[in-house]
């Protein structure tokens, strides 16, 4: 594939590298002479000095038969602008914006830039997750399916505790798919498998129903 | 009319002046408050400090409630993402949006943006000027 990264920062560099290894034919576009120097030395000659925002400098790194624009500078409006001149312009069929404050997510949706990244949120997550108490951790989300992975785990004093899972009333799009408890391997619930405290649930859900199926397995 | 001008630079603030003496209901944002010093004395408008291109900002400006938008910032990309989000998330009826690069200003445009571009048409007026 032919991707295109605008933005040499660190978000850049290591996108680059990993894109590379992959096989992938990648070009990057960042505004400092020095930064792509250091590319230059680093990765080869795949840095071309120009304003990724530019319709002039997009033409002249081929971004009509790009298949791929990725967006990832530290400044949320320029990722946007970058992102709609690929898209309206140049009909790249799929781009990817870094952004920084989580409230421009359905913004740029929107605005027409198919795939968000917020590095504040997946920030956020992560570090919420460390805290013992935290309900539930995001695993995994397929974005086009619309559907999350969870892990939810059950406290000593939930009154799911003892109950089958037949006996939950499980919220629509939600499937348990696998219990892992302390000392035993990995099982794969049934609808007479009786939960137990501190059982880690790895479930199918959507975002939608999230909360309620977090409520259903903690309930107390 | 209510109107919404993001970005209290040279510009920002004579088009406040004039639209306020005209009796329209202006609302100024900008960054930095010491921008607001450009104002002039006897302006009545409100002027608000904060990003145009925040939601929760342009809100407070009573986005909500105005007939027009104006980006006149500095940045090119800030008044392009600025006027989307009033057009397209808040329905601004009108949104006019500062482009000083005439190749995305033409982009813009042709989006449904009414934009306009201070280098082509400076660019235009002086050879123009020169040439009569």
């Amino acid at each position: 594939m032919y991707i295109i990264v605008v933005g040499g920062g660190r978000v850049g560099y290591y996108l680059t590298k990993a894109l590379l290894d992959e096989g992938h034919e990648v070009l990057v576009v960042e505004k400092s002479a020095i930064v792509c120097e250091s590319f230059t030395d680093l990765l080869g000659s795949i840095c071309f000095r120009g304003d990724g925002c530019e319709a002039a400098t997009l033409a002249e790194v081929g971004t009509a038969r790009a298949d791929m624009f990725v967006a990832v500078t530290g400044d949320d409006e320029d990722n946007l602008v970058a992102c709609q001149v690929a898209k309206h312009k140049f009909n790249v069929p799929r781009t990817i914006a870094r952004i920084r404050n989580p409230k421009n997510e359905t913004i740029f949706k929107k605005l027409g830039v198919d795939v968000t990244v917020s590095s504040t949120n997946i920030i956020l997550e992560h570090i919420e997750e460390e805290v013992p108490t935290h309900p539930l951790t995001h695993l995994l989300t397929i974005r086009d399916k619309g559907l999350e992975i969870v892990q939810i785990k059950i406290p000593p004093e939930s009154i799911t505790v003892g109950k089958t899972i037949k006996e939950l009333s499980l919220p629509p799009g939600s499937t348990l798919s696998l219990i892992i408890r302390k000392e035993h391997k990995p099982i794969i619930p049934k609808a007479n498998t009786i939960l137990q405290a501190e059982d880690q649930i790895i479930a199918v859900t959507t975002p939608e129903s999230e909360e309620t199926l977090r409520t259903t397995l903690r309930g107390t | 009319m209510k109107i919404v001008i993001m970005g209290c630079g040279r510009v920002g603030a004579q088009l406040a002046g004039l639209l306020d003496a005209e009796g329209h209901a202006v609302t100024v944002l900008d960054i930095d408050s010491y921008s607001f010093r450009r104002l002039p004395p006897e302006f009545n408008g409100t002027a608000l400090i904060g990003s145009g291109a925040d939601e929760e900002t342009l809100k407070k400006a009573g986005i909500e409630e105005a007939d027009i938008f104006v980006a006149l910032t500095q940045g090119d990309n800030r008044n392009v993402m600025a006027a989307q989000i009033a057009k397209h998330i808040f329905n601004v009826p009108r949104v006019v949006c500062r482009i000083y690069d005439p190749l995305r200003q033409e982009l813009y445009n042709t989006l449904g943006l009414e934009t306009f571009s201070p280098t082509t048409i400076f660019a235009q007026m002086l050879k123009g000027k020169l040439e009569s």
